[in-house]
């Protein structure tokens, strides 16, 4: 048994807490949520490279809420999901423990604070090859990414797939979902998709955490990822904030400072 | 294109430019007829889907103006609304949407004379740049 089956054995065994939200192996070999409420079925868990989804996302989902206190396997970005959502009071104080899988043991986060003290330790930085596309891709010429983009949204279905996949988009009704007026047309063509991929990129500028879940949840393969870090790198360096390293701090639009630039207001 | 004229939405708020730009009507001030206003109580409640909408439906250019920093009537209004802009205008850039079409000013209630050489100016500018085809044809495309 791996110290981590291990460990979510312990805690269920104990009552700490109802139910354990890790990864298991589904259909062909891919990694799989799993929602383990037995001690018995913690040998279901597993962890590896090949275990990428933010399990956070289903933190909001009121059937998972009624399950119990929960421990969460996590990585580095299902951290900072995990304070973005405190900062934005979706969760509070001692509702989840936090399993960190690592070579040797599993460090057991229970408070906001230590996971703060964890995720300081880390790199919360967009990396150096993000960093360098970014770069690639704002070097090219304004039409050059007009078509670019134009491209990538005439494959959107509007399936919101990269929505359900985002634990920061939990709004019980999305502006799509409402009809008067009808923000984002319903049927997928090139003028709403554009809409509806601004907006999501908008209403998750300053707070989403870069975990990469909506490109690898998109059914057409849209670089999203692209809008998400160019967003990431321009709260940075526009307000010297970054999202989900605080659970008490607040969203980088909704404060402000009154020197922020204006160099391109009359 | 020289009978071109461009059509040029302003989203204003209520408290500064709107009444700016009445003050260039009592002054009997002209300024070109281009523009359509749209009055808002406050810059922060100029959301970025309303520019998207206004291009969509055919706009050439936009004016966003509102009360100067520190004179907003619900004090930080446009405060929030600058730090949405430069966030907006930086998206999209990105997406290679020209942000020359978009024009954010502060126009206070007693700057008649700015509205007016503001509304000049971003009018000659979209004169200059032409229709907005690039976008209008993404309307041609949809259903509506």
């Amino acid at each position: 048994m791996s110290a981590l089956q291990e460990k979510a054995r312990e805690l269920l065994a104990s009552a700490a807490v109802q139910v354990v939200i890790g990864y298991g192996r589904g259909s062909g070999g891919a990694a799989r949520a799993v929602f383990i409420r037995e001690a018995t079925k913690a040998g279901d868990l597993v962890f590896d490279g090949t275990c990428l989804q933010n399990l956070a996302v289903y933190l909001m989902k009121p059937e998972v809420r009624k399950l119990g206190k929960a421990a969460l396997v996590v990585r580095p970005a299902t951290l900072r999901t995990i304070l973005q959502l405190a900062a934005e009071n979706q969760i509070a104080e001692n509702s989840l423990l936090a399993l960190v899988p690592s070579a040797e043991e599993i460090v057991l986060l229970a408070t906001f604070a230590a996971i703060e003290a964890h995720v300081a330790a880390l790199d919360s930085d967009l990396s150096t090859a993000e960093k360098a596309e970014l770069q690639r891709f704002t070097a090219l010429g304004l039409d050059e990414r007009r078509r670019f983009w134009e491209e990538q949204f005439s494959r959107c279905l509007k399936c919101y797939a990269c929505r359900a996949a985002c634990p920061l988009c939990y709004c019980t009704r999305c502006t799509v979902e409402c009809n008067q007026p009808q923000w984002i047309p319903v049927p997928a063509h090139d003028l709403g998709n554009l809409e509806w991929n601004v907006m999501r990129a908008m209403h998750l500028a300053g707070r989403c955490v870069n975990c990469g879940d909506c490109s690898r949840a998109c059914p057409v393969g849209i670089p999203l990822y692209l809008l998400n870090q160019k967003l990431v790198s321009d709260v940075f360096t526009g307000f010297n904030s970054r999202s989900g390293i605080s659970a008490r701090s607040d969203n980088a639009l909704s404060t402000f400072k009154p020197n922020d630039p204006e160099d391109f207001i009359r | 294109m020289p009978d071109f004229e461009p059509k040029i939405v302003a989203f204003v708020c209520n408290w500064c430019t709107y009444a700016g730009a009445d003050l260039t009507g009592t002054s009997r001030m002209k300024y070109s007829p281009q523009v359509a206003i749209i009055r808002f109580p406050c810059t922060g409640r100029i959301d970025f889907m309303l520019l998207l909408k206004a291009f969509a439906s055919g706009a050439d250019g936009i004016i966003v103006s509102g009360c100067h920093p520190n004179d907003c009537h619900y004090s930080s209004g446009n405060f929030h609304a600058r730090r949405r802009w430069i966030v907006f205008r930086g998206l999209l850039d990105f997406l290679g949407i020209d942000v020359r079409r978009v024009q954010f000013s502060w126009v206070s209630a007693a700057e008649g004379a700015k509205w007016a050489q503001l509304v000049n100016e971003t009018a000659e500018h979209i004169r200059g740049l032409g229709p907005f085809t690039g976008y209008q044809r993404l309307r041609g495309l949809g259903v509506e």
